[in-house]
């Protein structure tokens, strides 16, 4: 049989999705022959590889970098699931949207700042004028919200994808 | 004084069911077990199909009513759920959370908010339209209570509770369509307000986190609506 290609990545979030990724624990031993996970903040490739079966995203889509990484990721994935509120509505990240980016950049790196005042232009990806839900940006297959979803939730999406059935996902929260 | 309430029979969902001419389709469904789901409907406050969510289908209309105003009638027969309705039930949801900036993960109503459980309920996980991510105001003026335009789904449960029981008529509906706004007085900081008497009502039948007792933190703000049973019991009572 072969193996499932995932990857997970970790856009505009607090990776709160990734820790409840690793809460499924002992779980995880069930899934891992299943699996090839080929690109994730837990393993270590540079590179996001062509023709991934299944991509987990976290976080809300919300500087040019997170732009350009999820069109790339979309154009090498076959079924792309948004993981938790960030991904699926923008969430906190999306908090700053009606305040506009000068507002939220001058708060944080000039009126907050202890020393050294000024807003970074270099190294910090330059943000987008708002942060928006994944979907917004590329299409998705399955959505999952929660913040976090819990790890039983992310079980069950895992195995039922693994198994070739789509997740029944209507009950879920937000928050 | 009105004509006394004849008793007739309609149909909900294929099933007959015995009514009372002065009640609503909503009223009837819940007498016989059968759900409608609501939402600026609140029993106690005179309805006023703010919200659509308990849309129906009414044989011989064209257009769907909403059961919470809508008087019933002989013979009528009711269709209260049906893929169409699922589905506009869902966009009205969808439209309430892409209108606001609702964000469950940090409001005080988080898991005790009942647009929250509408989305649930309605399956609604994700949007199908952008947001709108409009700025708004939040009014921390009063002394024990926090006004936050942002979690406000125009229900006008405020309104009603507090000019229909507590009578004192500090809220009200400012603006029109997508810019209507609840105010208190004439738009004036609540903590001003001079007809405000703070008995917290409007704090409690408000089903989100746009109105909640100062200090709350996330997942806090838990409402108590229990009030309101002695003014519905006593109104049937009467009647």
């Amino acid at each position: 049989m072969n193996k499932v290609r995932l990857a997970t990545v970790w856009l505009d979030g607090c990776s709160g999705c990734h820790m409840s990724f690793l809460d499924m624990d002992e779980r995880i031993l069930q899934i891992a022959p299943k699996i090839d996970l080929v690109y994730s903040p837990l393993v270590d490739h540079k590179e996001f590889p062509e023709n991934v079966d299944v991509t987990i995203v976290e976080g809300a889509v919300s500087s040019e970098e997170d732009l350009e990484k999820i069109k790339k990721i979309r154009s090498r994935t076959k079924l792309i699931v948004a993981l938790g509120d960030c991904a699926v509505t923008s969430n906190v990240p999306g908090m700053r949207n009606p305040m506009g980016t000068k507002a939220v950049l001058e708060r944080a790196y000039l009126e907050n700042a202890q020393e050294n005042r000024h807003i970074p232009n270099q190294v910090i990806p330059p943000l987008l004028k708002t942060s928006r839900p994944v979907h917004d940006v590329v299409k998705v297959d399955v959505f999952v919200p929660g913040c976090p979803p819990n790890a039983d939730t992310i079980f069950y999406v895992l195995n039922e994808l693994l198994e070739g059935r789509e997740p029944d996902l209507g009950h879920l929260k937000f928050g | 004084m009105s004509a006394p309430a004849r008793v007739i029979t309609l149909h909900i969902d294929d099933r007959e069911v015995g009514a009372h001419t002065d009640q609503t389709i909503l009223d009837v469904a819940r007498e016989n077990g059968i759900f409608i789901p609501t939402l600026c409907h609140l029993k106690g406050l005179t309805p006023i199909g703010a919200c659509r969510i308990c849309l129906v289908e009414v044989a011989g209309f064209n257009k769907l009513l909403p059961a919470c105003a809508t008087k019933v009638t002989d013979g009528m027969r009711v269709v209260t759920h049906s893929e169409r309705l699922d589905r506009y039930r869902r966009r009205v949801v969808e439209f309430l959370f892409a209108s606001g900036n609702h964000v469950c993960s940090v409001c005080v109503s988080n898991n005790n908010c009942e647009l929250q459980s509408m989305a649930q309920l309605t399956g609604m996980t994700h949007l199908t339209m952008p947001y709108r991510y409009p700025r708004l105001r939040v009014d921390a003026s009063h002394e024990r209570f926090v006004q936050d335009d942002n979690r406000c789904i125009l229900c006008q449960r405020c309104v009603r509770v507090c000019d229909e029981i507590e009578g004192a008529h500090t809220w009200d509906v400012m603006g029109r369509g997508i810019e209507a706004r609840v105010i208190t007085d004439l738009n004036e900081p609540w903590g001003e307000s001079s007809t405000c008497t703070s008995c917290g009502k409007c704090v409690h039948v408000c089903p989100t986190g746009a109105l909640s007792i100062k200090g709350t933190a996330a997942a806090e703000m838990k409402k108590k609506t229990h009030f309101l049973a002695q003014y519905w019991t006593l109104k049937e009572d009467r009647s």
